[in-house]
Order: C-alpha cells, then structure tokens, then sequence
C-alpha cells in the first residue's frame, strides 16, 4: 500500500524538470540553468556577442544571434556544437521564429533591416526596410503579422508576412525594445525602454488600445526602463523587466494595472519561464546572474551566477 | 514541587506579572524596532541590493536585511530593561528578599534571565508578524527555527544584563550604561549593516564589529530565520553567554554583592 502511495505521488510529481539557456553577450558563451536544482549545468561556447535565443519547436536545435560575428548560430542542444550559421545580415540582435517553425524574422540593428531566413534552405528569403536600429521581434500565433520595432525611430512596424511587405507603422514611445503578440494574438504589446511605458495595440485596427507606466519606490523614474516582457499562463498577467531600476513588475493583462514590483539583480533584461510557468529566469546585466522568481508568491527565489552581461534566455525541457 | 520549580516559576511569574502590569512597556518596546523597520529602512531602500551574501540566495531589500538585527535589537533592550529592574528590585530591597532564598543565586539569576528572555521572545514574535503585515516576510520554515537561536541569543544578552546590573549600584547611573553599552554594541554590529560594508569603510570597524557578540547574535539570528545554522555565530554566542554567565554569578557572589552586608 505504501509502496503504491509512494509510486503515485513520484508518477503525480510533475517531471517539469528542463533547462533555461542563457546568452551571456560579453563572454560569448550559453549557461544552461538546471530548472530542478538551479544551478549551472553546463556552459557552451558560441560566437561573438551572443544575444537572442530560441529553440525550433521539437528543441532540436537552437538559434542564437551572435550579433559581432554577424550570423545567426545553430546549435546542436544536446551536444552544444555549432551545426552551421545562418546567414543573417549585419548585427543580428534579435529574432523570432515562424509559427511555421522554419522562417527566422531577424532584427538587423546596424542596417535597418529586418532579415527573413529560411532555416531549411539557408537562404534569406527577403529583406524588409524598417525604421533605425530595429531591435523587437514578433510573430502573431496564426503567423500572417511580424512586428519590428526600432529602437531610433521609435516605431512598430507591421510586416505582412505573405508578401513580407510593411502595411502599417504605429509610433511608440522612446526607444522600444520587446513585442509580443498576446491573448491569441489579438494584441500586440510594445516595451519603450526611454519612454518608460509598455503600448498595447489593437492587433486588426493597430490603434493604441493602453499604456501601462511604471513606477517603483525608491528609485529614479529615468531607471525604470522596461525591456522584456513575458506572459503568465492564460496571459493572465505579465511580467516586465524594468532594466537599471533592478525590478520586475508584475501587470494585470485585462486592467494594464501595475499589481507589484519584485527586485531582482542589476540591469534586468529578459527572461524566460520554465515549463509549467511556475517559475521566471531574469537575466540581470550588470550583475551576471538569473534571478529565479516564484511565479504564484512573486518571490524572488534564487539568485545565480552565469556568464558577463547575461542578455537573452530560452528554456527547454531536459532531453 | 521542587523548590527549584517553586522559585522559577515564582521569578517567571513575577516577570509576566510586570509585563502584564506595564503594557505600555511592551508596545514601547515595540515601537523602537518598527520605527526602524519602517521609517529608518524606508529611506534606505534601494541601498543594499548589490551584493548577495548568505544565506541568502538572492537579492534583498534592505527592509528584509535589519529584520534579524531588530529581533536582536528586542532582546538587547530587553535584557538591558530587566537588568534596570534588577538595579531597581536592590534599591527597592525586593532583591535582598529574593537573593535571602536558600537556593543557589547562580539558578535564582537563571530563572530571571529565562523570564525576562521569555517575555522578549514573545515581543520578538509580535515584531515579525507586523513586519510580515507589511509583506517583509521570511519563509515559513524560519519563524521555528529562530526559536532556539532567541532563546540562546536571548540568555547571553540577559546575562549581559546581569553583569551590568551587578556593577551599576544606582538607577540614575543605567543612562551611562546605555550609552556605553546599548549604543555602541547595536551600532558595531552588522544589525544595520553587513559587515563587508563596514570593511569598505574601516577595517578597524569592521574587526570590532566580528568581536561584538551581538553581531554573531544577530548573524545566529540572521541564519535561523532562513533555516540555517552558523556554527560560528553559535559558538561565540554561547562562549559569549558562559562568560557573562560567570561574571554575573561572580558579581553576585554573596562576598561581593554587598546584599547581606552593610553599604
């Protein structure tokens, strides 16, 4: 009897355990973070300046943009060898994958371009004027709208992803850095890291649907720069990384009300969850380590060492 | 009963008594660690946050940081406090009655000190429910935990207290004690601040402060609230606790004391 209780609870124990890959820009390499024991498990060399991460949708391969070695990297996971580079413009910062789980929508900081790649074939498939140092990548969930931001102009642009042609540009505040497409892609989030706001825009009309600022005790308001953003499960809340003011804030999706503030190291960035979304990986700069956040109590949990200048994070579940 | 049983719960009883009798004392008592916690540490927010040091595991605010040293706080004051009455019970005469007893003072002094660290324990646990009021939590585990480590942090400030109460022969003579005990014990500790801060500043500082046992009562404190034990932070507790211990019973040796003897 014990015995069968003991088995139960081991099969009912959710086997959430997975890995959170984090680019550190300034040592060139890729911490993987255990999400059981939180701590570094392995560390993998990649080329310069690594910054965007993510996996193709079976985790098979990893893509990460090595900006300064103007490419962007696959990587085997299981073995951290580099299978190939991708063509990918000058300066790739950040990028998005296709739902279609094959085109690399690449954000070209130093020229202006947006970059589409074909994974399979290697070969960029179109080349999209947008605005100066765009930077935010987004693909809505049914994959027909691309969003990029750039960071100079100040602008989001919308990209038709049929054609690859731009059909609407909406201003943001100063110098917009992350966009996600949420609530099955009805809208469309913009983090301005100067301006200090989150834009949420009307995905069909692409007018202004709310502005979320932020404020947090204790520190000067032209610190408080949101960058990242991810959602909770059912996009029920988000999470914003406020960069040099070292804070997370915690934003209701529905009311754009701001429900909390967690600290977290210096200069946070991004972040990734972890399967099930019961924890959050922020990468913190300045600092060079991941905060781990309890996502139910909004707890900073653990605090660990990675590599210089920690910049993107991806998670995958343990092979 | 145990004669021993008798006048240790004769001493508690009379301590709760106090208590009950002067609950201004306790609100008081409380009021001096929240001004910190609330008011004090407000403004110092943001201060902390760039280093992370055991235990730990991430960054704090710095509310969260003075909380341990604000429960030692509670149990410096307190000790001091009841070594107050003590000076006042021998003015009063109420101690020659107490130390005429023909049990052991060395147990007599104990269960003062046991009622008195008692009495602070359960203020100390007041504090940390209002702290946690204001979201400056700890986790659950550590609320238990910080139990023994009050109790032993508690007996070696307690007699501390003795020791000075043998010493200090007259009430008006207690606010010298306070600023040339009180004070410099709390500020050379790494209550307020870590002690790798000290060291920025002063290594001078820095080497009083890790010889202040209030500093390795509040660093026992410090851990037990996160579940962990400093074995350093224990010993130099405890040997700090012997030796007070001892000084005490010698500055109440019956030759020395002058009870029973004519002033």
């Amino acid at each position: 009897m014990i015995r069968t209780v003991a088995l139960a609870t081991l099969l009912a124990t959710p086997a959430y355990a997975g890995e959170i890959w984090v680019t550190n820009e300034k040592d060139d390499t890729v911490s993987v973070i255990s999400t059981e024991t939180l701590e570094v498990i392995k560390t993998y060399e990649t080329g310069e300046r690594p910054r965007g991460i993510t996996f193709s949708k079976d985790y098979s391969r990893v893509y990460i943009c090595a900006s300064d070695s103007d490419a962007v990297q696959v990587m085997d996971p299981a073995t951290g060898k580099i299978l190939h580079d991708l063509p990918s413009g000058e300066d790739p910062e950040q990028f998005v994958l296709h739902p279609n789980d094959r085109h690399l929508y690449i954000a070209n900081e130093d020229d202006a371009i947006t970059t589409v790649v074909d994974t399979e074939t290697r070969k960029v498939i179109a080349q999209i004027d947008v605005g100066v140092e765009p930077e935010g990548m987004a693909v809505s969930p049914d994959g027909k709208v691309a969003i990029t931001t750039s960071e100079t102009t100040n602008m989001a642009h919308w990209i038709d992803t049929e054609t690859q042609k731009l059909f609407a540009n909406t201003l943001v505040d100063s110098r917009p850095r992350h966009a996600e497409f949420v609530k099955g892609g009805s809208e469309m989030w913009v983090s301005s890291e100067i301006g200090g706001t989150v834009t949420v825009f009307d995905r069909d009309t692409q007018a202004e649907k709310g502005k979320i600022s932020f404020e947090v005790q204790g520190v000067h308001p032209d610190r408080v720069q949101p960058v990242g953003f991810e959602f909770t499960a059912g996009d029920t809340h988000a999470f914003v990384a406020l960069g040099p003011s070292n804070h997370v804030a915690v934003v209701n999706a529905d009311t754009y009300e701001v429900e909390d503030y967690i600290l977290v190291g210096r200069r946070v960035w991004h972040m990734a969850f972890n399967e099930d979304r019961s924890q959050l990986f922020t990468t913190n700069g300045v600092s060079g380590d991941v905060t781990v956040i309890d996502v139910a109590s909004r707890k900073p949990v653990k605090t660990i060492k990675v590599g210089r200048f920690p910049w993107g994070a991806a998670y995958r579940p343990a092979s | 009963m145990s004669p021993y049983l008798t006048s240790l719960r004769a001493i508690v009883l009379r301590e709760a008594l106090r208590f009950v009798h002067q609950r201004e004392r306790f609100v008081a008592a409380l009021v001096r660690p929240l001004v910190w916690l609330l008011v004090f540490a407000a403004g110092f927010r943001a201060a902390l946050g760039l280093s992370i040091i055991p235990p730990y595991q991430t960054y704090i605010t710095y509310e969260t940081y003075i909380v341990p040293g604000l429960c030692g706080m509670i149990l410096l004051f307190n000790g001091m406090q009841s070594s107050l009455s003590l000076v006042y019970d021998r003015e009063m005469g109420s101690m020659k009655l107490l130390l005429t007893s023909p049990l052991p003072r060395g147990w007599l002094l104990f269960c003062k000190i046991v009622g008195s660290t008692g009495i602070s324990i359960l203020q100390v646990y007041v504090f940390l429910a209002i702290a946690a009021g204001f979201d400056i939590t700890i986790p659950p585990m550590g609320y238990v935990a910080v139990l023994p480590a009050l109790l032993v942090a508690g007996i070696m400030l307690g007699a501390l207290g003795l020791v000075l109460s043998s010493f200090v022969k007259q009430l008006e003579n207690f606010a010298g004690v306070m600023n040339f005990v009180i004070f410099p014990m709390f500020f050379l500790s790494s209550a307020l601040y870590p002690l790798w801060k000290m060291a920025e500043s002063s290594t001078l500082l820095h080497d009083i402060c890790a010889l202040n046992p209030f500093t390795h009562a509040v660093e026992l404190i410090r851990f037990a609230l996160y579940g962990q034990l400093n074995l350093t932070a224990l010993a130099w507790t405890v040997a700090s606790a012997a030796v007070f211990t001892a000084l005490a019973l010698w500055g109440y040796a019956p030759a020395r004391s002058g009870i029973g003897r004519k002033r």
